[in-house]
């Protein structure tokens, strides 16, 4: 589904991804953890098409397509989705507005007709209920005013009403509560089966607990520089990431 | 004031009855001291005068045969009094007065009516200083009073519907509507301006001034829809008595021209006037607003908002000035204007004035000038959401806010359709991919 391959992109002038590798078959799950300024983030940036990052080596393929070739929304429409890891709070545009205009976006591209209203509607409660966000939220502003957890449980509703083929989660469980966490977790475990894939950046093992993933890849310096299961995982939350760097070195 | 409609004002002067004639007299009296502004012209260094013609004449009663395709209908409640470029028409409208509700055109306005309206007439402004309200008095043939009783405290809307452009050769025409809000006394007031699609050039001079007795409230709206060659150069005056309250919301789409000058007195102390605004020019359209708020007394308040949406070449002037006077302790004054470009050729000329001679007063102002936020329209976009209408979302949720403000539903409504449909073009079709 998504083929990475070595991947360069500097921002502002300094390089931050040198040559990074990447194979996310349909239906996989990957966590893609690493050390602060590793490149994590930017990766995740990068897939969606953020107008900061300058892509200055390397070729990704989306389905077969050249992602280089596709705008921000078309990668959207063609099922990439990226769970933001500071959403972006847009007062006076109505988080339900937005919301549809989105959805009919990416159907509009499925060929399928928009939704009307009310089965928009019908649809959004459910998320909401399933993301456990009072629907007073989506008549607020794009995020306007909602707290940190608030923020990844409207990423998470996005995600749950474009039913992306492939969902990138950017840290989406830094700075969550258990509560909140359980609840994204639940929200992602709802959406895996079938031929949607994942790719989860994190900085903690702690996630992987509640998503359980099929690999994991250490991100270092701009590259991968290990992959394997969930005990890599683990053996990263027990002895940190001085070893790695330390034996890639 | 040289040859600029000096024979239509002439003409004009003939149609009155003779207790006007002496209102005509005086403004036209003004309008010849005056001179033409130029770019040097403190008021009008960033608007120029060149879309006006010397061709426009006013229009005779018997000369007013438009007729809409559909009914007229007012945007809420059920009194509407219209007007075709300048001239009445009975045929279009549904003005009625009510109890304690009294509405009045000028040339059917009895002894008592007169005697107000010879009172009140111009005494919110100075002509000398407003030459277009002294233009606008040289020409008056008509106008709308709307008198509300004391302590009236109903919901009736009354609205003043001006349409412009329904004529062969460009049209001048003059609107005055004189609001006398009781002490006591609720008004709400809806002023729309509209001109035909493909209609002809039209310049108009409307004038309204608003009295606020004692704690009675205004709520006024002032809408300029008019578009292309719709040149308006006009204005509204209040004066606000003892803890009376404006509520007002004004909005513009652009045309080739458009000056519009907002002055508010503080006459009485605990006075609140509240001033939302705004306006969209795009093309190589103009509008310009200067709102002067005159606190003369202590223990008033303003709260005034406007923001714009600048496109393509267009270019937009925001003045406003607060003038605290040396008596007015006390006072509490907010001003902000925040201006959205959304093209490089997009010119704002803003300048906010705090004029403080008291030493007790709390004061701030502001004005911003930004382009899209790119982090936001890349969220959007990150969602599927079109570069183009996610533009028009993020623009639209700018200005929304005040929108959003707006007490009467069905005012809401009409502003969100028409901004939605006249100023936004709607999503090129077919180019999703």
């Amino acid at each position: 589904m998504l083929v990475v391959k070595d991947l360069r992109a500097e921002v502002e002038g300094k390089e931050i991804l040198k040559g990074l590798n990447l194979e996310v078959g349909a239906g996989e799950v990957h966590a893609i953890m690493g050390p602060n300024g590793s490149g994590k983030s930017t990766l995740g940036h990068i897939l969606a098409g953020h107008p900061a990052y300058e892509v200055t080596g390397g070729e990704v393929s989306f389905d077969g397509e050249d992602l280089f070739e596709m705008e921000t929304e078309e990668r959207a429409r063609a099922g990439i989705f990226l769970a933001f890891q500071y959403p972006v709070e847009i007062p006076g545009v109505s988080n339900m507005e937005f919301m549809k205009a989105a959805v009919d976006a990416v159907r509009e591209e499925r060929g399928e007709e928009p939704l009307d209203s009310i089965s928009f509607m019908k649809r959004a409660k459910a998320a909401c209920q399933q993301a456990s966000l009072p629907v007073e939220f989506l008549k607020r502003g794009v995020n306007e005013g909602f707290s940190g957890g608030e923020k990844k449980r409207n990423e998470l509703i996005q995600m749950l009403l474009l039913e992306p083929k492939l969902c990138l989660l950017d840290e989406t469980d830094s700075g969550l509560d258990i509560d909140a966490l359980q609840v994204v977790a639940d929200g992602v475990n709802s959406m895996r089966g079938g031929d949607r894939s994942f790719v989860l950046v994190t900085h903690y093992q702690r996630l992987l607990n509640y998503i359980k993933p099929d690999h994991v890849h250490v991100l270092a310096g701009g590259r991968i520089v290990r992959s394997g299961g969930q005990d890599l995982a683990l053996r990263l939350e027990d002895e940190g990431y001085a070893w790695l760097e330390a034996e890639v070195a | 004031m040289g040859s600029f409609l000096q024979q239509p004002i002439a003409d004009v002067a003939q149609r009155v009855p003779p207790w006007m004639q002496s209102l005509q007299a005086a403004g036209l009296a003004h309008w010849q001291q005056s001179s033409w502004p130029t770019r040097r012209t403190e008021a009008w260094k960033y608007t120029s005068l060149k879309p006006l013609r010397d061709d426009y004449t006013f229009i005779t009663p018997d000369q007013s045969t438009y007729q809409p395709e559909a009914p007229l209908k007012p945007l809420s409640g059920d009194c509407q009094l219209v007007f075709v470029d300048g001239v009445y028409r009975a045929d279009l409208s549904s003005a009625v007065s009510q109890d304690g509700v009294a509405v009045c055109r000028f040339d059917e306005a009895n002894a008592e009516q007169q005697e107000v309206i010879r009172q009140r007439l111009n005494s919110s402004l100075s002509q000398e200083q407003h030459m277009f309200a002294a233009l606008n008095t040289a020409t008056l043939h008509d106008g709308v009073l709307l008198e509300i009783a004391a302590n009236y405290s109903g919901d009736a809307v009354v609205e003043v519907l001006s349409i412009s452009g329904a004529h062969d050769s460009p049209v001048a025409s003059n609107q005055r509507l004189l609001v006398v809000a009781n002490p006591g006394s609720t008004a709400t007031v809806v002023e729309r301006f509209v001109s035909l699609d493909g209609g002809c050039a039209s310049f108009s001079t409307g004038v309204t001034e608003l009295f606020v007795g004692a704690n009675a409230c205004v709520k006024h709206y002032r809408l300029h829809e008019e578009r292309d060659a719709a040149v308006h150069i006009g204005g509204v005056y209040t004066r606000l008595d003892r803890d009376a309250r404006l509520q007002s919301f004004h909005l513009a789409l652009g045309s080739e021209l458009k000056r519009l000058d907002l002055l508010v007195h503080h006459d009485a102390p605990g006075a609140h006037a509240g001033i939302n605004g705004v306006y969209l020019p795009r093309g190589r359209e103009l509008i310009d607003y200067h709102t002067t708020i005159e606190h003369a007394v202590p223990h008033c308040t303003t709260d005034e908002v406007f923001r714009g949406i600048i496109g393509d070449s267009a270019t937009a002037v925001f003045n406003g000035r607060i003038h605290i006077h040396q008596d007015a302790q006390k006072t509490l004054a907010e001003l902000s204007n925040r201006n959205l470009l959304t093209s490089a050729r997009a010119q704002i000329n803003t300048k906010p004035e705090l004029e403080i001679y008291a030493d007790d007063v709390r004061c701030a102002h502001g004005a911003t000038v930004a382009q899209l936020d790119k982090a936001a329209l890349h969220y959007l976009r990150a969602r599927g959401v079109e570069k183009h209408d996610a533009e028009m979302m993020l623009s639209f949720g700018f200005i929304n806010e005040l929108i959003d403000a707006i007490e009467i539903d069905a005012i809401g409504t009409h502003l969100r359709d028409l901004v939605a449909t006249s100023y936004f073009k709607p999503s090129r079709q077919g180019d999703a991919g």
